[in-house]
C-alpha cells in the first residue's frame, strides 16, 4: 500500500512527468531526439526530419512559400477576431466595420492587419509561383504539386475577392457588381448565337454566386460564408496536401550536383548518425531500394530542428513585421455606404484584379473569362508539356533561359504598351465600324489580340530553339509583363469613365 | 502510369470497378438532385413591377427616374416608355447626358433609344413594359422586357 509519503512524491513529480508524457523524448540535443521532436509531433511532422542544405539557401526560395503560409496564418487569426464584431447584413455591415475601425479597442489595427495581410499574401503567392517557375522546380515528381499550387493560387484570389464585398461600401458594392456580371458574361456569347433562351450558363453562375439577381442581402450572406468558412477550410486542406507532397517528392527541387556545388560541411556540423536506429523505413516497405546504412547518413542534410524551423520562424517574423509596419502607417480604406443607384466612379477592384478590369473594359467575356481561362490552362499544362531535363532548383539555369527571359520581357512589355496606347488613342473595332457583328466584337479585342501575340511569340521561341522549356519561359514571362503593365495602367492611369489620365489630380471634379 | 490507361482490365478488377462505379453513379444521382439547393428561388429584392403615378401628373417631355429604381421613364409625343439604366456591359448605372447615356465604369455610350454607340457594351439597353393599372396609374414592369420602340399611349 502506498504511504502518504509516496503520494507526496508523486504529486511533486507531476510537472516533470506531465512534460515527459507530452513530449515523449528528451530535449532536442542529439540528432536522434531532434528527429523525434519532428516526427512525434502532429504539427511538426508535416516537415521532413532532415533537410538538404540546398533547400535552406535563402536565395533559392526567397522564403516566399513560407511567407504565403505566414500571411494566411495571421489572416486567420485576425479574421476570427474581426468576426466577433462584423455583422453580415446589408443594414449593419457597414456600420459594424465603422465600429471596428473607430470604436473597438485595437479594432482599427486588427482591420489594417487583415487588409494589408491579404495584399501581402497575394503578392507572396504570385512571387512564389514565379520563383517555382524560374527555378524549374515543377518537373517530374513535382508536377502535381504545381497543380495543387495553382489551386492555392485560385483559392487565394477567391478569398480576397469574397472578402472585398464584406465592408459593404461603395467600392465593395460596385467592384462585386462588376465581377458578378463578368461571371454572367458568357451570356454575351450565347446572345450572339441566339441560344440564351434555353442555354444560359452565364446567368446561372451569376444567380448562384449572388443568391439573387443583384448584389444584396443574399450575396452578402453567401460571400460571408465563403470567406469565413468554406474557402479557409478548403485552402487549409490544399495547403496540407501541398506541404505533404513537398516531403514525398523528396524535398525541394535541387540540381543533381547540389552536393558538389555546396562543398563539404563546415567543421563541427558533421551529422551524427551513430545512434542505432530503432526502425528503418525499408523494413516497413515504405521506401524502394536499400535502406540507409547505420552509421552513415546523407551527409548534406541537416536536422530540420533547428535549421529549418529557425528559417521558417525568421520568414514568419519578417512577414509579421511587414504587416505590422503597413498597419501602423496606413489605414485600410473605407468609402461611403454602398449605394446601388450611383456607381462609384471609377469603381476599381483590388489592384491584383485591375489588370483583368482593364481587359474587361475592352470586352467583358474575353477579358473576364476567355483570357484568364487560357492563362490558367496554360499554367496547368506547363509541367505536362515541358518534360526536358534542365537543371532544377537554380534560377534561370537552363541553356539560354536568361536571354529568352530578357528578350520575352522586352517583347511582352513593348507589345502590351503598344496595344494599349493604340486603343487609348484610336479606339477599337466598334469605334470604326459601328455595325460590326457581335461575335467579332466580342472575340477580337485588345486582350485576345495580345494573348494571341504572346502565344505566337512563344511558338516562335520554341521553333527557334526546339526547347519546350524555353517556349514556356517565353510565354510565362510575357504574361507576367502583360499583367504588370495592365495593372499599372488600371491603377494609375484610369480615371472617371475609365478614361485615360496621366495623373489623378487631372480627373474632372464630378 | 500510362499502363494504367491502356492495359486490358482483369476479370477480378472488372468486378471491383463495377462495384465502385455503381456506388459512384448512385451517389452522383442522389447529389445531383441536391445541386438545385444552390440556385436561389426566393428573391429578397424589390418587386419588379411598380406604379409611378397617373399620366396626368407626368407632363410631355419629362424624363423620370422612379425613386430607388435604375430606370428612365420617358414621355414624348408617341407616349410613355421605360429604358433600363443598367449598363449592358457589366451592370453599372448609366447617366443621361443631353443626347446620350454614358456609363461611368468603362465609358460605354448609348443613344437615348438604348442603342450602343461605343465602348465595351455589346447589347442595347433594355426596354421595359409600361402599362396602366386599374386605378389609372402607370405601371413599369422590369420583369418584362419589350422590343425597342414599344410605347404605351395613354
Ligand atoms: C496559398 C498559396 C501557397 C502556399 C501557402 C505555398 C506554400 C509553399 C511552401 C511553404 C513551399 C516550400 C518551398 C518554398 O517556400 O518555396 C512550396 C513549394 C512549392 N510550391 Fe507552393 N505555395 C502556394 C502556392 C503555390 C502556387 C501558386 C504554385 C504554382 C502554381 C506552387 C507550386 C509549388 C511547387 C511546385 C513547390 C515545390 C518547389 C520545389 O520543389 O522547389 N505553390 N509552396
Ligand atoms: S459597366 Fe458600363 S461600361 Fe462597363
Amino acid at each position: 500500500m502506498a504511504s502518504f509519503k509516496t503520494f507526496i512524491e508523486d504529486v511533486k513529480r507531476v510537472p516533470s512527468e506531465f512534460m515527459e508524457s507530452l513530449f515523449r523524448h528528451g530535449p532536442p540535443e542529439t540528432d536522434r531526439t531532434r528527429s523525434e521532436a519532428v516526427f512525434h509531433n502532429l504539427f511538426l511532422h508535416i516537415h521532413p526530419v532532415r533537410v538538404h542544405r540546398w533547400s535552406l539557401k535563402s536565395t533559392l526560395t526567397l522564403g516566399l512559400g513560407v511567407m504565403s503560409t505566414a500571411s494566411f496564418v495571421i489572416l486567420t487569426a485576425t479574421g476570427i477576431l474581426l468576426m466577433l464584431y462584423y455583422k453580415p447584413s446589408t443594414i449593419l455591415a457597414y456600420d459594424s466595420i465603422k465600429d471596428i475601425h473607430f470604436v473597438v479597442p485595437t479594432g482599427r489595427f486588427m482591420r489594417n492587419m487583415h487588409r494589408w495581410g491579404a495584399h501581402l499574401m497575394v503578392i507572396a503567392v504570385l512571387f512564389h509561383m514565379a520563383r517555382v517557375f524560374f527555378t524549374a522546380s515543377y518537373k517530374s515528381a513535382r508536377r502535381f504539386n504545381w497543380v495543387i499550387g495553382l489551386m492555392l493560387f485560385i483559392l487565394t484570389l477567391m478569398l480576397s475577392f469574397t472578402g472585398y464585398l464584406l465592408p459593404w461600401d461603395q467600392v465593395a458594392y460596385w467592384a462585386i457588381t462588376i465581377c458578378a456580371n463578368i461571371a454572367q458574361s458568357p451570356r454575351e456569347l450565347t446572345d450572339a448565337l441566339h441560344i440564351t433562351g434555353f442555354f444560359d450558363p452565364g446567368g446561372l453562375t451569376k444567380t448562384i454566386l449572388l443568391g439573387g439577381n443583384e448584389v444584396g442581402e443574399d450575396a452578402l450572406i453567401r460571400f460571408n460564408m465563403l470567406h469565413c468558412i468554406l474557402l479557409p477550410l478548403v485552402i487549409s486542406f490544399f495547403m496540407g496536401i501541398h506541404f505533404w507532397r513537398i516531403r514525398k517528392d523528396g524535398g525541394l527541387a535541387r540540381p543533381e550536383d547540389a552536393d558538389d556545388k555546396l562543398g563539404p560541411l563546415p567543421d563541427g556540423e558533421k551529422p551524427d548518425f551513430t545512434q542505432a536506429p530503432q526502425k528503418t523505413y525499408g523494413l516497413m516497405a515504405f521506401v524502394r531500394g536499400s535502406s540507409p546504412v547505420v552509421g552513415k547518413g546523407p551527409e548534406h542534410t541537416v536536422p530540420a530542428w533547428p535549421h529549418l524551423f529557425y528559417a521558417e520562424l525568421a520568414v514568419f517574423m519578417i512577414s509579421f513585421v511587414i504587416m505590422l509596419a503597413l498597419s501602423l502607417l496606413m489605414d485600410a480604406p473605407l468609402k461611403e455606404l454602398a449605394n446601388p443607384l450611383v456607381p462609384e466612379n471609377p469603381a476599381k477592384a483590388p489592384w491584383y484584379f485591375l489588370g483583368l478590369q482593364e481587359l474587361v473594359s475592352h470586352s467583358a467575356f474575353m477579358g473576364g473569362i476567355g483570357v484568364p481561362v487560357i492563362a490558367l490552362l496554360g499554367l496547368f499544362l506547363i509541367p505536362y508539356l515541358d518534360k526536358e531535363k534542365t537543371p532544377e532548383g537554380i534560377w534561370f539555369a537552363g541553356k539560354g533561359e536568361k536571354s529568352v527571359t530578357v528578350k520575352s520581357a522586352v517583347f511582352g512589355l513593348t507589345s502590351v504598351i503598344l496595344i494599349e496606347m493604340f486603343t487609348i488613342r484610336f479606339g477599337w473595332l466598334r469605334d470604326w465600324m459601328p455595325g460590326i457583328p457581335q461575335l467579332i466584337a466580342i472575340l477580337v479585342n485588345p486582350g485576345s489580340v495580345l494573348t494571341l501575340i504572346y502565344m505566337l511569340w512563344s511558338i516562335r521561341i520554341f521553333r527557334q530553339t526546339g526547347s519546350m522549356r524555353l517556349g514556356a519561359v517565353a510565354i510565362f514571362t510575357c504574361f507576367l509583363a502583360g499583367f504588370l503593365v495592365l495593372t499599372v495602367i488600371a491603377v494609375q492611369f484610369r480615371g472617371p469613365n475609365w478614361d485615360f489620365y496621366w495623373w489623378p489630380n487631372l480627373w474632372p471634379n464630378h | 502510369m500510362s499502363e494504367m490507361l491502356t492495359k486490358p482490365v482483369k476479370r477480378r478488377d472488372f468486378l471491383g470497378i463495377v462495384t465502385i462505379g455503381t456506388f459512384a453513379v448512385a451517389m452522383a444521382a442522389a447529389l445531383a438532385g441536391i445541386l438545385r439547393f444552390f440556385r436561389p428561388t426566393v428573391f429578397s429584392e424589390l418587386s419588379k413591377k411598380y406604379k409611378i403615378g397617373k399620366p396626368g401628373g407626368f407632363p410631355l417631355g419629362e424624363v423620370r427616374v422612379p425613386p430607388g429604381r435604375s430606370v428612365y421613364v420617358f414621355h414624348d409625343e408617341s407616349g410613355f416608355y421605360a429604358i433600363s439604366s443598367r449598363c449592358t456591359h457589366l451592370g453599372c448605372i448609366v447617366k443621361r447626358g443631353h443626347d446620350e447615356f454614358l456609363c461611368p465604369c468603362h465609358g460605354s455610350r448609348f443613344k437615348l433609344n438604348g442603342d450602343v454607340i461605343s465602348g465595351a457594351a455589346t447589347r442595347a439597353l433594355d426596354w421595359y413594359d409600361v402599362s396602366m393599372a386599374p386605378d389609372g396609374q402607370l405601371v413599369v414592369d422590369e420583369g418584362k422586357k419589350v422590343k425597342k420602340g414599344t410605347v404605351f399611349f395613354a
